[in-house]
């Protein structure tokens, strides 16, 4: 479903993504691991679509279609669901309204009809419980005085909400507690189905006890520099970055 | 990609003005220019007693010893009081007896604006007085109200039927020496509402006043008596469009609003006069004095504005707190997008013990457009336990536009609280790019931003006006993002 080839993407003239390429199939979990600043949050918002850098080389295909020619809105109504590791605040705009909007322009780009009010009350009632999001936080307005926890697992039910083909969750399990933490691993594993696929972004091991990954991978100064099976996660938790740093840098110098 | 943005910008902020549309009517004009003939010519069109022709000429009179004032943050073009028409007014047959009588090109000019003059249609919750250009043309459910014995007709009507009431309250609040452009309003005023609810008595619909302006190269004078006697309540609202035009057009009115002991009087405005083109050229001069007073104790008077329209903008609907235990409140949103300047807010003047008011004022600025907020809260020696809460917050899109906060404070009491919040915010790429992940576009995302940051005032208008605010908030904004 995703074919990424020798993604190469700048900010402000400083090389960040330096040649990814990575492939996606239907039903899969990749798990993409790596030290801080080495890229993780940029290559999810370059497939996201959000306009910081500049792509200044490679491709991506989603579906057979260059993603990269996209606009961000279309990229969402047709599958494609960021999980921000740091969620937006918008005051006043109540999540029933942002949500009722969201799904809507999706029926609207998939030819559905919009969802009547009350169709809509209970598909938010359904993913309410899926993901067990309280209640009271989806009555108010989008992330306004949330706790840092509690954005996490709004963007896990928005996620239901939207019900997206690939799902790129950018640290979502930071800042939760054990209880949430299960909660959004739960969400994730009731949401996966063999026809849609998860990027799971994550500094901890501890998260894919619960979704388990097909294959994870490390992400070291703007490059995939090692990939296997979820194993790896725990060899890394062990033994930290340090020994992939230098199997990279012997690996530069031979 | 900074380009993409602007390119958004300007297409959200070069939405098109959608009322801007001129009827064919055949109207009656004055020759142009103002002096002490034409105020009486006004006059005597309107067949008006001796008393009001007096206070016309004693508002001329002092008219020509003022000067435009200079001190609000705006950049107003010199305006040439001798090219302007007066007084102008669609032909039609005299007696108004039933909906057919109205000339139908009028009749589908109120209909395209969404303004049915028949009682029947969707806004069978509202009662509607309808002005073009300097003449009540119909007032819709007079008979119903009439039975509570509440009294809602034009301006000319009310001075015709109830002199006495339009004597005893008119110039009250807002006298004739108040200000240039209400000295001005005092002289030429043409037509405008009158409203009177009786002791007791809850007005079981919304009142609404729907000004047009139609004719070229005419002003539009228009005043607003609205009394509410002891223990009544009334929500009252007020919509005004206007052709697209090249040449400015001057609008000045007066609105005063009485409320006698435990009254209430809700005021509502949707202001959508034509703003001018995107490069500024044409558009309404907005210069509006508006003012209440809380004569009665437990009275309270609420204004709401949603000011969207107009080239410059100025005015301040205000209250005066006489009575104790009285309430004020002031809840404003004023986007100006492309050359449109506003400076508006209000005033409240705290007289009677243990008053109270509230600010909220939500300026947005867009494109090249300048918003001022310019309140003042008074507190006299004997208003003791004086409370008031201000809060004024700016809402920027883009760098070209300008937000400024003009708050003075005169207080002469000790006992008073005083608080004043203010916030200055830009709408985030952040925040827009969140939405686009959840697929919405970059306009829809500026709508649901901008009506989120606008809600609170928005939720103080009547349910049926508040989806109709939220749309033109957007629509005025239409491509203003950066
Ligand atoms: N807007 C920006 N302007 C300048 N530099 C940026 C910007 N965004 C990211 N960078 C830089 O790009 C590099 C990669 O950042 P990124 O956020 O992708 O890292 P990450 O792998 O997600 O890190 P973390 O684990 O801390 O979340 C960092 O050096 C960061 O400083
Ligand atoms: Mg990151």
């Amino acid at each position: 479903m995703l074919v990424i080839k020798d993604l190469k993407a700048s900010i402000g003239g400083k090389n960040i993504l330096k040649g990814i390429s990575l492939t996606v199939k239907p039903g899969e979990i990749h798990a993409i691991m790596g030290p801080n600043g080495s890229g993780k949050s940029t290559l999810a918002a370059v497939l996201a679509g959000r306009e910081l850098g500049e792509v200044t080389g490679g491709t991506v295909t989603y579906y057979g279609k260059n993603l990269l020619e996209m606009a961000a809105e279309d990229r969402a109504k047709d599958g494609i669901f960021l999980g921000f590791q740091y969620p937006i605040e918008i005051p006043g705009v109540s999540m029933v309204n942002f949500m009722k909007t969201a799904v809507n322009e999706q029926r609207k780009y998939r030819g559905l009809e919009p969802l009547s009010a009350s169709d809509f009350l209970k598909l938010m009632r359904e993913k309410k419980e899926m993901v067990e999001i309280d209640s009271k936080l989806a009555n108010r307005s989008v992330n306004e005085g949330f706790s840092g926890g509690e954005k996490k697992k709004n963007e896990i039910f928005q996620m239901a909400m939207l019900d997206p083909k690939l799902a790129i969750l950018d640290e979502t399990d930071s800042g939760l507690d054990i209880d949430a933490l299960r909660i959004v691993a739960n969400g994730v594993n009731k949401i996966k189905r063999p026809d849609n696929s998860f990027i799971v972004i994550t500094h901890y091991q501890r998260l894919l006890d619960y979704i388990v990954p097909d294959v994870v991978h490390v992400l070291y100064d703007g490059r995939i520099v090692k990939t296997a099976g979820k194993e790896l996660a725990l060899e890394l938790e062990e033994k930290g970055y340090d020994w992939i740093k230098k199997e990279v840098e012997n690996s530069i110098m031979v | 990609m900074e380009k993409d943005q602007d390119k958004i910008l300007n297409d959200v902020t070069s939405g098109e003005y959608k009322y801007g549309f001129h009827s064919d009517i055949e109207t009656e004009r004055i020759q142009k220019g103002l002096s002490e003939d034409v105020v009486r010519i006004i006059s005597a069109k309107k067949n008006e007693p001796e008393w009001l022709l007096e206070f016309r000429l004693k508002s001329y009179r002092h008219w020509l010893t003022m000067k435009m004032p200079s001190w609000p943050n705006l950049k107003i073009p010199q305006i040439n009081y001798q090219e302007i028409i007066f007084y102008a007014a669609p032909v039609q047959r005299p007696a108004l007896n039933s909906l057919d009588d109205i000339d139908p090109e009028l009749k589908r000019t109120f209909d395209k604006l969404g303004i049915p003059l028949g009682e029947q249609k969707h806004l069978a919750g509202v009662a509607v007085d309808a002005v073009m250009d300097s003449v009540s043309v119909k007032t819709t459910f007079r008979e119903t109200l009439a039975e509570m014995g509440i009294i809602f007709c034009s301006f000319s009507e009310a001075v015709r039927e109830y002199p006495e009431l339009v004597r005893r309250y008119m110039g009250t609040v807002v006298p004739y020496t108040d200000n240039f452009f209400a000295s001005l309003n005092s002289a030429v005023f043409s037509d405008g509402s009158f409203c009177y609810i009786p002791k007791g008595v809850r007005c079981p619909m919304e009142l609404s006043t729907y000004f047009r302006i139609n004719a070229a190269n005419t002003g539009q004078f228009e005043r607003t008596l609205l009394v509410a006697d002891e223990e009544s309540y009334v929500s009252y609202l007020e919509g005004c469009t206007a052709p697209q035009r090249d040449e400015n057009q001057l609008h000045a009115a007066i609105v005063e609003i009485i409320a006698e002991k435990n009254a209430e009087v809700k005021y509502s405005t949707v202001q959508n006069w034509y703003p001018g083109d995107k490069d500024g050229k044409g558009g309404i001069f907005n210069f509006v004095t508006k003012r209440g007073i809380c004569k009665g104790e437990n009275s309270r008077i609420s204004w709401t504005q949603i000011e969207t329209g107009s080239a410059i903008t100025w005015k301040y609907p205000s209250c005066i707190l006489r009575g104790d235990n009285s309430t004020g409140e002031f809840y404003s949103v004023a986007v100006t997008n492309n050359h449109q300047q506003a400076d508006t807010g209000t005033k409240m003047i705290h007289i009677g013990k243990n008053t109270k008011s509230t600010i909220v004022s939500k300026g947005i600025s867009a494109g090249k457009g300048q918003n001022s907020y310019r309140g003042l809260v008074k507190v006299l020696k004997n208003a003791s336990n004086a409370r008031n809460y201000s809060q004024c917050d700016s809402l920027l899109l883009g760098d070209k536009c300008g937000a400024h906060t003009f708050p003075y404070l005169e207080v002469d009491n000790q006992t008073a609280i005083v608080e004043h919040e203010a916030t200055t915010s830009k709408i985030g790429e952040d925040q827009i790019f969140y939405c686009n992940q959840r697929g919405i576009s970059t306009e829809d995302a500026i709508g649901l931003i901008v009506n989120g940051y606008a809600r609170e005032v928005i939720n103080k208008l009547p349910m049926e006006f508040a989806v109709e605010a939220q749309k033109l908030l957007q629509i005025s904004l239409e491509g203003s993002v950066g």
